[in-house]
């Protein structure tokens, strides 16, 4: 038996049969998947040492490595050298998830994680970080056989989502086609992709763009180049990201299009992870993270944006909320643009568990972007960055923590949002101290969380994080001067990892969450912020009547989390929407599907509306999509159950009629929900 | 049956080890994977496994001399040596080490030192017995491939 296990393809020499370019290539593409090149990677010398033998049986070109980061590098240095990767789970120097992330990240090559634990939460993680399979130790031959099947697979789907994004251009297609065929190189060239793709696509792809069948280099997204990536794609808008946009945007020198594009994939990804895994089993977000789900996101964010808003400024109607909202939900897959936070055990906002959650997975998304892009951190999208966003806001923290830390981001958005959206409701306050106070400015609690799950929806929702980050990033960057800073301080997400490289945008956004603060006080007028923001602070205004609702729904804890982003929500609202959430925001904005409705209804606090209309203006312009995104989002998230979200909806548009909204004009019924890109 | 008696006594020492549940399928796998290119495969994965498992068994040794014991890091340690004493088949060993990372789990201090004895009887055992069959191997010259145990 054993002589023939691995003679499946005998044809050649073994290993290496494939490698040569020319014909070997040819050949291989006969041969396929003979010749697949597959980086081991493994602490255990034993095993390493095992599964070389058994696969260099398979006919496959290995190299082993016992650390990952020497892994890491040799990846770095020869992107296309590989067609799939192996890898423990356990090894001293790295985690082997980390690993996994960093692969999918810069080279986004399809990864095969193993592991003598066979627990279902340890196979879990691996699902969520993006592992195509996971295999148990110790490793039969047969398992190693059909790992081709998973680089076919990936190059499949990329090509797949990419014409899924809707944005994929004739061009790119052929790319990604041609780009295919460069990776494969050996082996796929005769594959699948191959034939009918190639077709005479191949000669336009060369025109089209340097990479042509050329083997590329693989680019190594460095944390700044994501940065930029982020920061392109939340200008843009997830969902009209596309890579030839993205690549002007960013314009570096060298970049091509189907880098860009790859590099999005494996982003939106990751974003989907971010949803997905810190709702985990009801994360919806894994089923609709789906690249579609990229509008998605933007609706969550929009959501927790809008809901922020509106909170604040008391504009934006509850109705456009709703709509966004459902909008956005809608779209998404019904999964409620609010990312409730499920996970959210942390969240002080227990409304936000029960309400968002069935957001959750796009809550969390809305989470993480919110997060993100309220920070304005740098994309190292690490969910850890994320929590590290959270950190920022200090009161946020607990939220944001929660956030990030598991994963739900959404919960933990909301928390900061809430907290962003108390110190707004002082107007200033959103200090992260604001934050984690009790609800000083608002009474109800939910507005503050409102804003923060609008932020946070916002954010996090879809890739929406362009949208929030427009929101808050806009603004900002607008505005400016205002929105900035205050929200930086205040609850300014950690603006760390927060991997929608939103930086550009990011960093507005995180000053927007200081901005909220400020946007009390300083949108006035400049803060062309978050529409959303707006929105709340006509929500905010209106509070009275909202609140209850909302506080009912919002179940807002009283901790003062709840109670400062209440207050903040009116404020924070605006400020939590664009900020991002820095703290409370990206957790707010999460969560905030149903924060920000809450936000919005509860927005009565004045103090935020001023600015927030403000800064709706702006935003409105930014946030558009976003805010619209989450007012719909956040309408139907924010109250799932409790509050019939239309009921807040309604309250809050109400309110936004008879607040004035002039500034706001945020109001959703402009931004109707067509206008998302879902 | 082997004609040769030194291919039967192989043979013989074969079966008994996986009667014996010292070894299990993995070892079969480990067997298929030996051919003309690597003539020695299996002894020399074994050989690699001694090695580097016994600094393995060196810290957990280590680790349980201190007290109270650190059962994450006791479990950790164990979670690696189990990795690798299934890669090559070995049986007992690895129902020892789970047994070991249960009562890691559980807090049983007590558990863990015994079950720890018993683990090291185990591989110092399955070491002789594989160490004999690689001799008598070597001795045999090289031979078709074993047979599945039944």
């Amino acid at each position: 038996m054993n002589s023939s296990s691995g003679k499946t393809y005998m044809s050649t020499s073994n290993c290496s049969t494939g490698r040569k370019a020319g014909d070997a290539a040819a050949a291989a593409a006969d041969q396929f998947p003979v010749g697949l090149r597959v980086l081991v990677v493994d602490d255990d010398p034993t095993c390493l040492m095992i599964l070389e033998k058994m696969l260099r049986t398979c006919l496959y070109e290995v190299t082993k490595c016992n650390r990952a980061e020497t892994a890491l590098s040799m990846l770095r240095e020869n992107k296309s050298g590989f067609d799939v990767v192996i890898s423990d789970v356990h090894m001293p120097d790295m985690d082997g998830f980390k690993l996994l992330e960093h692969i999918g990240l810069e080279m986004d090559l399809p990864v095969i994680m193993m592991s003598a634990d066979d627990g279902k939460h340890v196979v879990m993680k691996g699902v969520t970080h993006g592992a195509c399979d996971y295999l148990i130790k110790p490793v039969r031959i047969e398992a190693l056989k059909n790992i081709w099947q998973h680089v076919v697979r990936k190059r499949k789907n990329e090509w797949k989502d990419f014409e899924q994004s809707g944005s994929v251009e004739e061009g790119d297609r052929q790319l990604k086609q041609s780009e295919e065929a460069d990776y494969s190189s050996s082996a796929n060239e005769g594959n699948w992709k191959s034939s009918k793709r190639r077709k005479d696509d191949e000669d336009e792809t060369d025109e089209r763009d340097d990479t042509s069948s050329l083997k590329k280099p693989r680019v190594v997204w460095s944390v700044e180049l994501h940065q930029q990536f982020v920061a392109a794609v939340n200008q843009l808008g997830i969902d009209k990201a596309v890579p030839k946009k993205i690549l002007e945007l960013m314009n570096v020198p060298g970049l091509t299009r189907e880098n860009v594009a790859s590099h999005l994939q494996k982003y939106r990804l990751y974003l989907r992870r971010l949803s997905g895994v810190s709702q985990h089993p009801s994360n919806l977000n894994n089923s609709f993270m789906s690249p579609q789900e990229a509008t998605f996101g933007p609706l969550s964010s929009l959501n927790g944006l809008d809901l922020q808003t509106l909170a604040a400024t008391g504009q934006l109607p509850a109705q456009s909320l709703v709509t966004l909202q459902a909008a956005g939900l809608g779209q998404s897959t019904g999964k409620s643009g609010i990312p409730m936070p499920l996970v959210d055990q942390r969240n002080i906002f227990s409304f936000e568990n029960p309400k968002i959650r069935f957001r959750e997975g796009q809550q969390h998304v809305n989470n993480n972007k919110q997060m993100n892009l309220l920070h304005g951190i740098p994309t190292t999208m690490e969910p850890k960055q994320l929590a590290g966003l959270h950190h920022g806001a200090q009161s946020m923290g607990n939220l944001n923590m929660q956030v990030a830390s598991h994963g739900s981001q959404s919960s933990q958005n909301n928390p900061l949002l809430m907290q962003m959206a108390q110190p707004q409701v002082r107007g200033q306050m959103l200090n992260d101290t604001s934050l984690g106070h009790a609800p000083r400015l608002l009474a109800p609690m939910g507005q503050p969380i409102l804003s923060n799950g609008v932020a946070a929806n916002v954010s996090t929702r879809n890739g929406i994080q362009e949208n929030i980050r427009a929101p808050s990033y806009n603004p900002v960057s607008q505005t400016s001067s205002m929105l900035n800073f205050p929200m930086n301080h205040a609850s300014e997400l950690p603006r760390n990892s927060f991997p929608l490289g939103s930086t550009p945008g990011i960093s507005s956004l995180t000053p927007k969450v200081a901005f909220q603060e400020d946007v009390n006080s300083d949108i006035k007028g400049s803060v062309g912020f978050l529409p959303s923001y707006d929105i709340f602070n006509d929500l905010n205004q209106h509070k009275p009547q909202n609140w209850e609702l909302q506080n009912v729904g919002m179940t807002f804890d009283t901790s003062q989390h709840s109670n400062s982003l209440q207050g903040n929500l009116n404020h924070a609202h605006s400020v939590l929407v664009q900020q991002g959430f820095s703290s409370g925001q990206v957790n707010g904005q999460n969560r905030s599907a149903t924060v920000v409705s809450k936000a919005m209804f509860s927005s009565g606090d004045s103090t935020g509306h001023v600015n927030a209309q403000n800064g709706n203006q702006h935003l409105n312009s930014l946030l558009v999509d976003s805010t619209v995104r989450v007012k719909s989002e956040t309408p139907t998230n924010l109250y799932p159950d409790d509050f019939g979200q239309e009921d807040l909806m309604s309250a809050l548009l109400k309110q936004q009629d008879a607040m004035a909204p002039a500034e706001h004009e945020f109001d959703f019924d402009g931004y109707s929900l067509d206008n998302i890109p879902v | 049956m082997e004609r040769n008696p030194l291919r039967r006594q192989l043979q013989l020492m074969r079966k008994s080890l996986f009667d014996q549940g010292y070894l299990d399928e993995q070892f079969v796998q480990l067997e298929e994977l030996q051919d003309d290119t690597n003539p020695n495969f299996v002894e020399e994965v074994v050989t690699l496994y001694y090695r580097d498992s016994a600094r393995l068994v060196l810290n957990i040794e280590q680790a349980l001399e201190r007290k109270p014991y650190n059962f994450h890091k006791l479990d950790a340690y164990m979670h690696q040596f189990k990795g690798s004493s299934s890669s090559i088949g070995a049986k007992k060993v690895k129902a020892e080490s789970t047994l070991f990372r249960e009562y890691c789990k559980s807090g049983n201090g007590e558990g863990c030192m015994r079950c720890f004895q018993q683990l090291k009887k185990e591989y110092a055992t399955l070491r002789k017995k594989l160490e004999a069959y690689f001799q008598v191997a070597r001795q045999a010259g090289p031979m078709e491939t074993a047979c599945r145990p039944k």
